[in-house]
């Protein structure tokens, strides 16, 4: 580890204790979205469309509604139309129109997939029997499935009643949701001045989150008209939200209870299933429970985008950049919102650039609509930035570290949406890059007849969400505190947030027992993404311990009838500053405290944390006859604030070490020209398994976060954002090939050396 | 409809030691069979098709995926899952070394994994780490990029020496 700050003798923080809800995940008690059961539920299954685009002109239901077991049927007439209000919701934003049509198709279904009716019967298997027994009419369209088609004249468009912004121009029929643009300084003048100008465009396949978990979602709806909703979310208030929206409620009237939650990486944002069960259950006042298929979550949730970015960059006779251009085109989906804000943020993020212009396009297609993955519409900027980076230093001889930290961006660095970076870590991650064992080594480059190595490195950004979050806490009388919170624990935060209360109170991680609630036990909190959980609810979880010591010392005050500003409090003992004969242990203040309960709560809205920023190295060896890669050697390198819980940190890190590299590699919605995706199974959507990849290492650099009491910076999105590049980067090391397409298959490996030839 | 009743099965096993009677549909996966008929839920879903190894369980010494295997094929077997793993004394030392390496992010995956682990220690007391890649080849993780599964993996065999 690397660290920048002074050693401040933290108790708790930097410790590995075992994190609170281990026991019941290692001993298969923990309860997920599916596995919950309760007293008559039914099962629901939905019937969703063989067709990527497609007008719906009628659907017969009556004879699945005939059959025995079968208890209700819904289609979209069931749930309210909703207007085009524009919502905006931490990682989400779009309209209230487009959230709903996403559950349940109305007049037309966008992607293969697309849910048109639902179904509540007695068990999965008559649910399933029911589904097919409905008869739709559709009339078939064309679909578009790539920027290139969408963008085309005369393309099919998905939405003919949606206005477009187009750099402030409201447009109509066009599959451009928004094309957005951000200058700063005088590119054609920066480019005029350059010694050496590179241009590169990248196409990213479509990919998918690829959580081990399908989504599900089960309701009740009262007769009171409340509904409750039990589900494996990534922000049980986001589901609150959106499903009160969905079914036109008061918010109050919809109580969201989080299961623990099999993984997410952003897809467990949107809802899908959760409106249907709630419908489902209005109609047969017993409670249903949805469940997806692994196809229907290839089919319908995820995807993170693809599309095309160019990217040029202009350097002048020093190395010095100059001017940079993107033109990043990002496919939406079927509804609007690619992330292309994101994806301005990010392109140029690593880079002190004085003058830049970046044009942004959201574009729809028929395919399912784009969720948040990890770092959104980061990786697929990155992969054009750092190409061309690599090839400027190819060509020009420069150390890719020397190069990068030659025009490393720091703080003050201007950013490209106008604000200037705050204190940041990337010249530390360079620094940590240079000196590590993995660049300081030396790589066989032709180790045997037919295989040939490669190195490659590429750094990587992302700028961590603040927002809203809530904790509560609450004294018990043996003087262990309780913590309800409200951010689901997708890895580890329920252990991250209580050590940072542990840390104020200075007692054990262990004496901090956390709970995530539901949505009626705790003041709002956004979602588990962003990687805003243990910045921004341990940052509650501060402030709510500072006031618990607060509320300890006023009671200690009453009980022995001496002022406050007499008393203090450290490591578990209140005492009086003064009269060494009055001091309470926690337990001992906690036993009948005057006035009642010892408890406090906070909670916070917070900016962005800082930035994160990470540098990945990346070994590779190549068989030139069959193109298969092995990732042979891999070290990421993170500034990762400060690392309250190590081990999860460099889990984090690696984790998204390998999701990038899968992407790299592996990975791809591989579709037809229909729009039907061909390869929706874990057989052939090529996740990295054990035996891919090799160990890897990390070096976390701790460079603190001016926003965070104890400098925390979000960690689990910067480390999926260089592996692409990296590869790419090596694969060119390895062969003399610039591979621009993901993913880097064997076969497009084989093509271009056939080329080459 | 009347095509559609099939009569249910009677089926006698052994899960985690304790023999049962059980009825069940001859259409229905092992998985099924656990978490819907017997009611543990610890065995996962998480494709159904025998390619993520979530619901990884052990039958008569071999470990399956219980989505490919149906529950009327169990009469008389002996299946393991990981409910069966920990004893009243304490859990097993691959339990303990997943908690302590970190080796469990989201836990959705953990089951199927512990099983699976749990078959190579009985049978191999100190695989390599490239037998532990091969011997988990079988089961998805999508959230530590393994390294700290292997190193717990490990970890444990060293340590039930």
């Amino acid at each position: 580890m690397v660290s920048t700050s002074e050693n401040k003798n933290y108790k708790v923080i930097g410790t590995r204790p075992i994190r609170h809800d281990g026991y019941d995940k290692v001993t298969g008690r923990a309860q997920y979205g599916a596995d919950i059961k309760l007293p008559g539920m039914l099962i629901g299954a939905v019937l969703r469309s063989p067709y990527a685009h497609a007008k719906i002109k009628s659907i017969d239901t009556s004879e699945a509604e005939k059959m025995d077991g079968v208890f209700a049927v819904m289609t979209s007439k069931d749930l309210p139309r909703l207007g085009d209000v524009v919502r905006g919701n931490s990682e989400e934003s779009g309209s209230e129109k487009h959230l709903s049509e996403n559950v349940m198709a109305f007049d037309k279904v966008l992607y293969k997939g697309h849910v048109v009716a639902g179904v509540a019967a007695k068990d999965q298997n008559t649910a399933f029997e029911a589904v097919k027994k409905i008869k739709v009419d559709y009339e078939v369209l064309k679909p578009v499935i790539n920027v290139d088609q969408a963008m085309a004249k005369d393309a099919p468009i998905l939405h003919e009643d949606y206005t477009g912004d187009h750099l402030g121009k409201k447009v109509k029929n066009s599959n451009v949701a928004a094309h957005a643009r951000h200058e700063v300084g005088d590119i054609d003048d920066g480019f005029k001045k350059s010694d050496l100008v590179v241009e590169k465009e990248v196409d990213m396949q479509t990919v998918h989150q690829g959580y081990i978990e399908p989504h599900s979602g089960t309701a009740v709806w009262d007769e009171e008209d409340r509904v409750k909703v039990w589900t494996s979310t990534q922000g049980s208030f986001s589901v609150r939200d959106s499903v009160s929206k969905v079914l036109d409620l008061d918010v109050s009237r919809v109580k969201v209870t989080p299961m623990e939650i099999g993984g997410g990486f952003g897809g467990k944002i949107p809802i899908y299933l959760e409106p249907i069960a709630a419908v489902l259950s209005k109609k047969t006042r017993r409670p249903v429970k949805a469940m997806m298929s692994r196809t229907d979550v290839f089919d319908a949730t995820g995807p993170g985008p693809g599309g095309k970015v160019k990217v040029k960059i202009g350097i002048d006779s020093e190395g010095k950049i100059l001017a940079a251009y993107a033109d990043i085109r990002l496919e939406a989906g079927a509804y609007p919102e690619a992330f292309i804000e994101a994806a301005a943020k990010c392109v140029f993020s690593c880079y002190d650039v004085p003058s830049m212009k970046i044009d942004a396009y959201d574009v729809l297609v028929n395919k399912p609509s784009s969720a948040p993955y990890r770092a959104p519409a980061s990786p697929q900027v990155a992969f054009a930035t750092e190409t061309v980076v690599d090839e400027i230093c190819e060509i020009k001889g420069y150390d890719p570290i020397d190069f990068r930290l030659m025009n490393v961006a720091e703080k003050g660095t201007r950013t490209a949406l106008g604000p200037k970076y705050r204190t940041i870590g990337l010249k530390e991650c360079l620094e940590a890059a240079k000196n590590s064992n993995h660049w300081k080594s030396t790589l066989d480059s032709n180790p045997s007849p037919g295989k040939k190595r490669g190195r490659g490195i590429a750094s990587g950004y992302w700028f961590n969400i603040g927002f809203k979050s809530s904790v509560n806490l609450s004294l018990n009388p043996d003087g262990k505190v309780a913590l309800t919170e409200g951010s689901t624990d997708i890895g580890g935060s329920r252990a991250s947030i209580a050590m940072q209360a542990a840390e104020v109170l200075g007692i054990a991680a262990e004496d901090v027992r956390p709970s995530v609630v539901d949505t009626d036990s705790i003041g709002i909190t956004d979602v588990t993404g962003g990687s805003r959980t243990t910045y921004a609810t341990g940052y509650a979880a501060y402030n709510a311990a500072h006031k618990l010591i607060e509320e300890i010392i006023e009671k200690a005050a009453i009980k022995w009838d001496i002022s406050e500003d007499q008393i203090e409090y450290s490591d578990g003992i209140v005492k009086s500053k003064t009269d060494s004969e009055l001091k309470m242990t926690l337990k001992e203040i906690a036993d009948d405290p005057p006035g009642g309960p010892i408890v406090s709560s906070a909670s916070v809205d917070l900016e962005e944390a800082g930035g994160g920023f990470a540098v990945h190295i990346a070994d590779l060896e190549i068989d030139e006859e069959t193109g298969k890669t092995d990732v042979i050697n891999y070290t990421a390198i993170q500034d990762v604030g400060k690392a309250i819980h190590p081990s999860y940190v460099e889990g984090q890190m690696q984790g998204g070490a390998a999701q990038g590299i899968g992407w790299a590699l592996n990975e791809e919605y591989f579709m037809n020209e229909d729009g039907v995706m061909l390869n929706s199974s874990y057989l052939d959507y090529r996740m990295p398994i054990a035996l891919d990849l090799p160990m890897i290492d990390t070096i976390m650099v701790e460079v603190p976060s001016e926003e965070h009491p104890y400098g925390v910076r979000g960690v689990g999105e910067p480390p999926i954002v260089p592996p692409v590049p990296a590869i790419g980067n090596a694969i060119n090391d390895a062969l003399g090939l610039r591979l621009l397409s993901t993913p880097m298959k064997p076969s497009r490996i084989t093509e271009a050396l056939k080329r080459k030839k | 409809m009347a095509e559609n009743k099939v009569k249910k099965v009677a089926v006698n096993t052994k899960i985690n030691g304790e023999e049962m009677d059980i009825l069940v549909d001859p259409y229905v996966s092992l998985l099924e069979t656990l978490r819907e008929v017997v009611g543990i839920t610890g065995t996962k879903e998480g494709c159904n098709d025998g390619n993520c190894g979530a619901c990884t369980v052990n039958l008569d010494g071999r470990i399956v995926d219980s989505c490919l295997v149906l529950g009327v094929e169990v009469e008389g077997k002996n299946i393991e899952t990981v409910e069966g793993m920990a004893t009243p004394d304490g859990l097993h030392p691959l339990q303990q070394a997943f908690l302590e390496e970190a080796a469990l992010q989201c836990g959705i995956c953990t089951p199927g994994f512990l099983v699976s682990a749990k078959a190579l220690l009985d049978n191999e007391p100190d695989p390599s780490e490239e037998r532990i890649r091969h011997w988990l080849a079988g089961n998805l993780c999508r959230c530590t990029g393994y390294d700290k599964i292997v190193k717990a993996v490990s970890k444990a065999s060293k340590e039930s020496k």
